[in-house]
């Protein structure tokens, strides 16, 4: 049953594939086995065809070799112009990338896919090139020799002799959507290279001998065809399980590629590739440091990074791990992924060497079980680079000084109790001062000591003492045991040291990313965490960075600056735009615009990239995997954090909208309910009236007041809230002008005439009132609702005093009393507040108060409540010293 | 009888218009009705009516460009309709031409008597001016440029008279700072609102029985001042 199901696994590969498929342009490949059999030809027949269904085709970069017959197909291709760079004094033509971006034509035709850019393109590869442009949805013919196939180059080597420089990953050729093999049989190729189509003729013959001989072409040819027929075969069963025909394989095959940081890494890399090519198989490059490696060399290290970078170019999935048991680390990798093969290089050592030390591969192959191994063995490879720890160690004076002493004191106490013990007791002592050497100095001093502490035994001790000569042959026998324990305690203690050493140094790393990450977790703006993160790689790591984050979308600016101030360069800003754009890694040490002067890491958190690392190594071997890593770690940090920083952000804006929200609410129930109780009396009334037959013409008349009575609260109610929401906003600036206090109170008393139904209202005025610089209408507002309040809240007998002075300092003081009730002690602040009113009055919105205080604020003075002596309310509003007024011609 | 007042009322709302519709009495006025500005400004044109109710609040054309254009051919008095809070836009339709405005809500007996005295006012222009002008025992003669209260003569200066009489050449009409201060001190004048504020407190210490509750010179707060006639 389950056989004949397809693999949900395989099934969502092909969604997915077809999904990129859509939007990508699709890339046709012309292979031929060598130069000369006319792919170029037949890849601008193929476009002249095309241009007859009228399809827009445009040459991107032609190289005819100066071939004839190809030169007659070019005519009538309209031709991107060539882009010229100088590099080293020599003019050198290019393709142009962004011309053909720019022009983006349907289909566009690149030759020689495995070209190498000159250096300051953009990409170093041609094939980097065709990439981006396919990325830009265009449809792109190339050709491409199969000697050029990165997995192939061993093979190709073994056969011609030539290693070729100039190579292709696979993967490009296999996510190809065509490839179309230029197949002629090689004794046509020799004749075309004799009849000098492919060659001037002076270079005929040396290539026929060379290159071009039979026995090369054919295993070329055979390489080709190999190559092709893989790819139709694996285009069979993709069809099979896009169609849900049931796969032959229930699973698929996972292979290891086992990398040593030995030269036969990359070999074994290549060959991961084309097993995996062969047997259809998923590919994982592992590598295993084991802590005894924790002190690999430099050049060790390079090479499992170069083989690393390698398997990651071939378009393998790379894994590193760390542990003491190699083989079981790799295993146990190896069982994880459910893998069925691992292939491993074995370096040929010399016999002894396995017998004494063991073999990694023998214990692999001893303990693998059901996996199978593939060993790939290197002829004349060489072996692990020995680890130069020994260079590192320098014999100083001070070192040899206390080697002297140390035997000079081993001697001085030998001579004290040489009468008491026996001559072999006293080789212990001598032995003691070695090991004393040993664990204090190196392995050179050590050797040193144990030669000294045996000629010194010998000579003062052993018989016949005072001289060199050794009567008993034994003692050499302990002069060897002497030098065997001295070195093998030093090199312990040598190796324990740069453990401890190595240690220290990953603590060290640890700590100063811990120290980051609190930092990132403690600082709230975005500028502060890229500052933070650019010191701590300075300090810590002696990396000069920069850091660059949005302001808004799409747009970087570099916030946290670097010490030599390199991300100012417009050149550097472009590589920092295309890595953020990309999402991608770009600039030195990547394979896209690596002339920069830094490398650039996006920052990418989970909803997109935020911003772009940009990090300057004092030289690029700064730049290893595990600084990569460690870099890789900073970014996502940074990145997280940042984000953290913008959900913050949302969140507190999320708050104070929820805030103005319930501002709102409260402000919508109490005008509601306001609104509502004149209304009910309104309405009330008018249908009352509208059933007048039986009410008198009084109360008719009563009733009809009462409507325009609570119409006229109505509106007063309404111009209190257009007042506040003026006020509050703040975006209506006050319309300050001169004004008469005399006449703002002569105003409001006017217009609150009706409302104060009979009080009587005084007015205290001092001569000499200067004109103040107020809102006229506000102020006059203030006033009112002051009259208002009082006229609320005492009883229509009641007197009310408006009084307005200056005070001793120069300010304006204006008071409205009445002879009321008085306001409940303790409510005086209160009664200012928006939407408060006391429990005994249901009238009024609330706002009246709130606005005066309001008023009062905004022309930068103040209003207090307080009740009289003799009792009542009365509330004092205080204005600023006015500036005297502009003169007034007097008549 | 005498002939219907003819009111053109330009407003939007519904509501104001039935309002107006069924309070003024049917035998006095007759009301015409526009709901845009364009319609008012046709129906003046057309219907030529004896009083224009100008909304300021109109969907199509702003009410002060209308007194605007109405003005351009027409005296006919123009009476704007607008809440508070939009002191500037009255003062610009005012300066603009009209004559008179009343603050949304009004009630009838407000707006009737701010229509007697626009209809007073633009007859007046047709006949001869009654040179006295005289309220509550305020007497200004504008031909002898003399002013009793009470029969007292009252002296004023010559500032003060100027600024007294162009409010008494218009009773109970609201005349602008920038109208008021044209016509007392000159255009050059214009927006110095502090001598207004002075000569007027001036005035009224001398008119007013009580000068912090003015019986006659009643201020416009932001927009102008209006002389009290009528009771």
């Amino acid at each position: 049953m389950s056989d004949t199901r397809p693999d949900p696994d395989a099934l969502l590969r092909a969604v997915q594939s077809a999904e990129e498929r859509k939007s990508r342009g699709r890339l046709k490949i012309f292979m031929g086995m060598s130069a000369g059999v006319g792919k170029t030809y037949a890849m601008l027949s193929e476009a002249h065809e095309q241009i007859g269904r009228g399809v827009n085709v445009l040459a991107g970069y032609i190289e005819t070799h100066g071939r004839a017959e190809t030169d007659a197909l070019i005519e009538g291709l309209p031709a991107l112009p060539f882009r010229y760079l100088e590099h080293r004094g020599v003019k050198l033509k290019e393709f142009d990338l962004d011309a053909a971006l720019k022009r983006k034509p349907t289909l566009l035709l690149v030759d020689e896919l495995a070209h190498t850019n000159v250096p300051g393109s953009r990409h170093p590869k041609r094939w980097q090139d065709v990439e981006e442009i396919l990325l830009a949805g265009i449809d792109v013919y190339t050709t491409v020799n199969v000697q050029h196939m990165e997995s192939l180059i061993d093979v190709v080597a073994q056969i011609t002799g030539v290693t070729v420089q100039e190579t292709v990953p696979d993967s490009i050729i296999e996510r190809a959507d065509e490839v179309e093999l230029i197949d002629i049989p090689p004794e046509d190729l020799q004749r075309r290279l004799r009849e000098g189509k492919v060659y001037q003729a002076e270079r005929v013959d040396q290539a026929l001998k060379g290159f071009f001989r039979t026995g090369n072409l054919i295993a070329l040819r055979e390489l080709a065809l190999r190559r092709t027929a893989d790819r139709v075969d694996a285009q069979m069963r993709s069809y099979r399980e896009e169609e849900g025909v049931s796969g032959i394989w229930a699973t698929r095959e996972r292979i290891i590629v086992c990398i040593a940081p030995n030269r036969l890494a990359t070999k074994v890399v290549r060959s991961g590739a084309r097993f995996g090519v062969a047997l259809h198989a998923e590919t994982i490059a592992l590598f295993v440091s084991s802590d005894r490696q924790a002190n690999l060399n430099d050049d060790a290290r390079a090479l499992a990074d170069e083989a690393l970078a390698l398997a990651d170019g071939l378009g393998m999935e790379t894994v590193s791990s760390v542990g003491h048991d190699i083989v079981g680390e790799i295993l146990q990798v190896a069982q994880q992924r459910n893998a069925t093969m691992v292939i491993v290089g074995k370096p040929i050592k010399p016999r002894w060497k396995e017998i004494v030390f063991g073999s990694v591969v023998d214990e692999l192959v001893r303990r693998s079980g059901e996996i199978n191994v593939q060993v790939i063995t290197g002829e004349g490879e060489a072996a692990t680079p020995r680890s130069k720890l020994l260079d590192k160690e320098q014999v100083t004076f001070r070192s040899v000084v206390g080697t002297i002493a140390a035997t000079a004191g081993a001697t001085a106490i030998c001579s004290l109790i040489s009468g008491y013990v026996d001559l072999t007791n006293l080789a212990m002592i001598y032995l003691l001062a070695v090991a004393l050497v040993a664990t204090r100095y190196g392995p050179r001093e050590a050797a040193l000591s144990s030669l000294l502490c045996v000629a010194a035994m010998d000579f003062f001790f052993v018989p016949p003492r005072f001289t060199f000569s050794v009567a008993d042959s034994q003692y050499v026998f302990t002069f060897l045991v002497l030098l065997g324990v001295a070195l093998l305690i030093s090199t312990l203690t040598l190796r324990m040291r740069h453990q401890a050493q190595a240690a220290s140094e990953r603590e060290s790393r640890t700590a100063a990313l811990y120290a980051l990450s609190r930092e990132l977790a403690q600082s709230r703006k975005q500028e502060e965490l890229a500052i933070a993160t650019a010191r701590r790689l300075r300090e810590v790591f002696g990396i000069d960075a920069a850091i660059f984050l949005t302001r808004d979308k799409n747009s970087l600016t570099p916030t946290a600056k670097s010490r030599s101030h390199f991300e100012r360069a417009p050149n550097e800003q472009a590589v920092a735009q295309w890595s953020f754009d990309r999402g991608e890694r770009a600039g030195l040490g990547t394979s896209t615009l690596p002339g920069a002067q830094a490398m650039y890491i996006p920052l990418k958190s989970p909803r997109g990239t935020v911003g772009v690392l940009a990090v300057k190594p004092e030289d690029q071997s700064q730049l290893d995997s595990s600084m990569l890593n460690l870099l890789e770690t900073v970014a996502t940090g940074l990145a997280l954090a940042i984000e953290r920083t913008l959900l913050a952000k949302e969140s507190q804006d999320a708050r104070v909208r929820a805030e103005a929200e319930q501002v709102r609410n409260s402000l919508l129930s109490s005008v509601s309910h306001d609104l509502r109780t004149p209304l009910t009396s309104i309405s009330g009334a008018a249908s009352t009236l509208q059933d007048s037959d039986q009410l008198t013409a009084a109360k008719r008349k009563e009733l009809a007041t009462m409507i325009f009575e609570e119409s006229e609260r109505l509106n007063r109610i309404v111009q209190n809230l257009l007042d506040m929401s003026r006020l509050e906003t703040g975006g209506v600036g006050l319309n300050l002008d001169w004004n008469s206090l005399e006449e703002l109170i002569g105003s409001a008393l006017n217009r609150t005439e009706a409302l104060l139904e009979g009080r009587k209202v005084k007015t205290r005025l001092a001569e000499d009132l200067p004109l103040v610089k107020v809102d006229g209408i506000l102020l006059e507002q203030v006033l009112m609702n002051l009259l208002e309040n009082a006229a609320r809240h005492t009883p229509t007998t009641a007197s009310i005093v408006i009084a307005a002075d200056r005070e001793s300092d120069g300010s304006i003081k204006l008071e409205v009393s009445d002879d009321g009730p008085g306001i409940e002690p303790g409510l005086e602040e209160k009664v200012f507040d928006k939407f408060y009113r006391p429990r005994e009055s249901g009238v009024g919105s609330g706002l009246g108060l709130a606005i005066c205080r309001a008023v009062a604020q905004s022309h930068g003075g103040s209003i207090t409540a307080s009740n009289r002596p003799s009792g009542g309310a009365r509330f004092i509003m205080k204005l600023p010293p006015p500036v005297a007024p502009p003169d007034v011609p007097h008549d | 009888m005498t002939e219907r007042i003819r009111i053109l009322v330009i407003d939007d709302e519904a509501a104001i218009r039935r309002f107006l519709r069924s309070s003024l009495p049917e035998n006095e006025y007759f009301l015409l009705e526009a709901e845009t500005g364009e319609a008012g400004l046709r129906l003046t044109a057309t219907e030529n009516p004896d009083i224009v109710l100008l909304d300021l609040g109109l969907p199509d054309l702003d009410g002060i460009e209308v007194a605007r254009r109405l003005r351009e051919w027409t005296e006919v008095p123009i009476i704007v309709l607008s809440a508070r809070g939009r002191e500037t836009d009255k003062v610009q339709a005012l300066d603009a031409g009209a004559d008179d405005y009343l603050t949304k809500p009004f009630g009838v007996k407000e707006l009737l008597a701010r229509i007697r005295v626009a209809l007073r006012h633009s007859q007046r222009g047709k006949e001869p001016a009654n040179p006295v002008v005289e309220a509550d025992g305020l007497r200004i003669d504008l031909a002898a440029r003399q002013v009793f209260l009470d029969t007292v003569e009252i002296r004023l200066t010559p500032n003060e008279y100027k600024l007294l009489a162009a409010l008494a050449r218009s009773p109970g009409m609201v005349l602008t700072h920038k109208q008021l201060l044209t016509e007392v001190w000159g255009p050059a004048y214009s927006e110095e609102a502090h001598y207004l504020r002075v000569y007027m407190g001036q005035l009224r210490h001398k008119i007013e029985r009580d000068p912090a509750k003015p019986r006659f010179l009643r201020t416009e707060p932001g927009v102008g001042y209006r002389l009290i006639v009528e009771d």
